[in-house]
């Protein structure tokens, strides 16, 4: 291990310690804050612990489910090439990144009471189904989710030197040797990452759940936060709640970590990917199958909500399109930000090797409740300066940690084969500092750089987030406007600006991905 | 603090000709999100307010009612806040406990509320009644009261008491019509119910979207359709156990550095130019009718008979345990 450690410059450990500070105190300082000004933490009845049991089942559910149905259709992509795919691979991404409850209106247009789904089996002389309840709450999940796991796969896939696979063909490999040989090792390094977050993501999950879940049934840990805020104003159970929450996330964390194999492929010339192993009949079939019944699930929804808002793109009202220019500056600014403390820290991450405390401090943000962190941070910033001129430089800061966890899933596993690959060769050539990071680092790294700085973009576009606790009518970011509209009954003027607000998010996403997108022939 | 700062610029003022903009007096009230837009209220009321105030009139939204109440009881004695505008009723009983609250100034204005008005503290702006809001092309026979809409096969969707003030209101509403009875009303309401929201924005959205046949919202939203959109079709239905009411009041911070300013602006807003802004953006009945009477439109509206309301101390008391018998009832 010491030898490892050598070729840590001094510059470079601070980043990473920094960047490390910085995020473990935007999750923990908010939350003292928010104890401190309870003056003490209370205890948890009844109803908060089977808040706690349904959040626990729903997000093992919508986990598993999601990243059960991303193994096959990752592998799909990865071995198939076709015209447009790298434009329906952005396109997939969509779910994932648009608001809450702009997803479920499109969601319920396919599969609500009054959606194609129940119109057709209506048609059909079959009975209607109801989506409200767990099924409901699952199948939401699984709409979000399921487009990252995919994405996060896809990478894997795509990080399999291609000399793997040539070797593959040479022994006379079918699917099965390929995957037992191949694919299945690189499953076991990055799938335990994608479980954690997902489950994770769904644990702070609350409107999604409410809406779908049908009722006071579908109670999750973040819904019961909520109401100790602002129903109960007790602010000891809320902070109760959420430390719950953390201690959830940073056990699942170290878990994850644990079970998460490092897949030791070696590198490879960079060749584009041939898979002779997939040139049959059937697996063709299977995986067009396969692609064509993911792309229906999830645009599906998307082409409802496009439909409804874009008659009224051209008419929205001023105040829409400043507030779109507002979002696109926090993205921008929160993208440089997350890539600023997402490299060091993967880089510090590969290079430690056994050491989980920077790779769980990393999965924080995830676990963290939106209302406690914008009340702590509240608590702390008020003395100093007014909550209005703070809100869009505490609402990047926010959306910057917040999309740390997705940049470093994308980035570790990539920065762990780097570092196992590289890492001796340019020790051995005394490379170090911005010479490595110029030639060595960004270049290898630029698949899932590319990628996480896609998905903090859209994710910093569509995050309602914090802004809400702090901003006035001259700050609104796209996503809180778009609130405020369906809050004064112009839902047709809200559904414009969800239509401009996934547009802008994919269009920030489409740019910044271009290297996630390189083809693999068949 | 601000006082020293406003006469030092004062003084400064006969040599600097840019000075007295700078120096008139700031007055700050909070509000929630929906009275600042664009289409809300907001931008009419600091308009004519500062035409004659000779101050500067700062809006600062947070959320909802709830949330605003939320940041005051953060923020105690230490807030910026010179006025709050948009608590309602169900959260007055905890806004007056608070301590944080001054008397408001007393007014001759002539309340059009359906009730008598004499709270010391709390002015009351607007009102509405809530009410289960319907399509009348989708629905042909509109339920009487919320027996019949139990009995009934329609559906419904509602917004969640525990973030929401709709929800809130509407748990309210079953507990003073029905008394021991609510949880019972609410068994039957169950299967009746599509799901909970929540917010009103979803609720609402789901309703359009046609996910239900009815929707919690009020007397009054039906107007939005007919005068914005010429859409005559949306009707609320009368409940015979008459419907509950959700007055929005504003109030004065006891803390505030402005008072004489904060009475005027609370004075102000039971006059003609603050009064007339509201049906047309907020969508709910002005405290005070102006001259001219209500919007075109309004008078096709629903008006029930017989209005409720807990008496805030009554509100504030069987509070939790309507939650609980409503969560059990629906937890089933």
């Amino acid at each position: 291990m010491a030898d490892r450690a050598q070729p840590l410059g001094a510059g470079f450990r601070l980043s990473a310690g920094g960047a490390a500070t910085l995020v473990a105190a935007l999750t923990f300082l908010p939350l003292a804050a928010v104890l401190a000004r309870a003056g003490g933490i209370a205890m948890l009845g009844p109803a908060d612990w089977a808040a706690v049991r349904f959040t626990l089942l729903q997000s093992t559910l919508s986990a598993a489910i999601s990243l059960a149905l991303a193994v096959p259709v990752a592998r799909a992509l990865a071995r198939r090439q076709f015209r447009g795919r790298g434009l329906l691979i952005t396109l997939l991404g969509a779910p994932f990144i648009l608001p809450v409850v702009v997803a479920v209106m499109g969601l319920l247009a396919i599969f609500g009471r009054g959606g194609l789904v129940n119109d057709a089996l209506a048609a059909l002389g079959l009975g209607r189904v109801s989506i409200y309840g767990l099924g409901g709450v699952v199948l939401a999940h699984v709409f979000f989710n399921l487009p990252l796991a995919v994405r996060l796969l896809l990478q894997g896939w795509l990080a399999i030197p291609a000399e793997r696979f040539r070797l593959a063909a040479a022994l006379g490999f079918g699917p099965a040797e390929v995957a037992r040989h191949l694919e299945r090792p690189m499953l076991k390094a990055l799938a335990p990452g994608i479980f954690a977050t997902i489950f994770l993501l769904c644990l702070t999950s609350f409107a999604t759940a409410l809406i779908l879940g049908g009722g006071p049934r579908a109670t999750t840990v973040e819904l019961a936060i909520y109401q100790a805020f602002r129903f109960d104003f007790d602010l000891g159970r809320a902070a109760a709640l959420a430390s719950l929450q953390l201690a959830l996330c940073a056990a699942t964390a170290l878990a994850a970590a644990r079970f998460a194999a490092p897949s030791a492929f070696g590198t490879g010339l960079d060749r584009p990917v041939a898979r002779w192993d997939a040139r049959t009949g059937t697996l063709r079939a299977l995986d067009t199958g396969l692609i064509a019944m993911a792309a229906l699930f999830l645009l599906a929804p998307l082409a409802a909500v496009a439909l409804s808002g874009l008659p009224r793109l051209a008419s929205l009202p001023a105040p829409v399109w400043a507030a779109a220019c507002r979002s696109a500056l926090v993205a921008a600014a929160s993208t440089t930000l997350t890539l600023a403390l997402a490299l060091p820290m993967a880089l510090a991450v590969a290079r430690a090797g056994r050491v989980r405390i920077l790779e769980t401090v990393g999965m924080l943000p995830l676990a963290t409740s939106a209302l406690v962190t914008g009340t702590g941070l509240f608590l702390l910033l008020r003395p100093m300066a007014s909550p209005a001129d703070l809100a869009l430089p505490v609402t990047v800061a926010v959306n910057a940690v917040m999309a740390l966890p997705f940049a470093l899933r994308s980035l570790i596993p990539a920065a762990r084969d780097l570092e196992a690959g590289y890492g001796r060769l340019a020790q051995s050539l005394g490379m170090r500092g911005i010479a490595r990071l110029r030639l060595l680092t960004v270049p290898r790294l630029r698949r899932p750089l590319g990628f996480a700085a896609g998905l903090t973009a859209a994710l910093s576009m569509g995050d309602l987030g914090v802004i809400a606790l702090y901003a006035d009518a001259d700050r609104a970011t796209l996503p809180l406007e778009l609130y405020r509209l369906m809050g004064a009954y112009r839902m047709a003027d809200a559904a414009g600006a969800a239509v401009l607000l996934l547009g802008l998010s994919l269009a920030a996403f489409w740019l910044l991905d271009r290297g996630g997108r390189a083809n693999a022939g068949a | 603090m601000r006082t020293t700062h406003l006469s030092t610029l004062m003084l400064a003022g006969s040599l600097a000709a840019a000075a007295p903009a700078a120096a008139a007096p700031v007055l700050t009230v909070y509000t929630y999100d929906s009275f600042v837009a664009e289409w809300g209220p907001g931008p009419t009321v600091e308009e004519a307010f500062e035409a004659d105030c000779g101050c500067d009139l700062q809006f600062v939204a947070t959320g909802d009612g709830a949330a605003l109440l939320a940041r005051l009881l953060l923020e105690g004695e230490a807030t910026e806040a010179d006025v709050v505008l948009g608590l309602d009723t169900s959260l007055t009983a905890r806004a007056t406990a608070s301590g944080l609250f001054a008397p408001r100034p007393a007014t001759d204005a002539a309340f059009a509320l359906p009730v008598d008005w004499t709270d010391p503290t709390f002015l009351p702006y607007d009102w509405g009644w809530f009410a289960f809001v319907y399509d009348k092309t989708k629905i042909d026979t509109v339920p009487a009261d919320f027996e019949a809409l139990a009995a009934s096969d329609l559906t419904i969707v509602i917004e969640d008491p525990r973030s929401s003030t709709p929800g809130l209101g509407l748990l309210l509403w079953v507990k003073k019509a029905y008394g021991d009875r609510a949880a019972e009303i609410w068994q039957g309401l169950a299967d009746n119910i599509v799901t909970v929201t929540p917010g009103w924005s979803e609720a609402y959205g789901l309703f359009l979207e046609g996910e239900a046949d009815m929707v919690l919202s009020y007397t009054t939203s039906p107007a939005y359709h007919l005068i914005a959109e010429g859409d005559d079709s949306k009707a609320a239905a009368p409940f015979a156990e008459g419907h509950y009411l959700q007055v929005e009041v504003a109030a004065k911070l006891k803390s505030s550095q402005n008072g004489e300013l904060a009475d005027r602006f609370l004075t102000f807003m039971t006059t003609e130019a603050f009064q007339s802004v509201i049906p047309g953006t907020n969508w709910m009945y002005p405290a005070v009718t102006p001259a001219a009477g209500l919007p075109k439109g309004f008078e096709t509206l629903i008006r029930p008979e017989k209005s409720l309301l807990l008496p805030q101390a009554e509100a504030a008391s069987v509070r939790d345990a309507a939650l609980a018998e409503w969560q059990t009832a629906l937890s089933r």
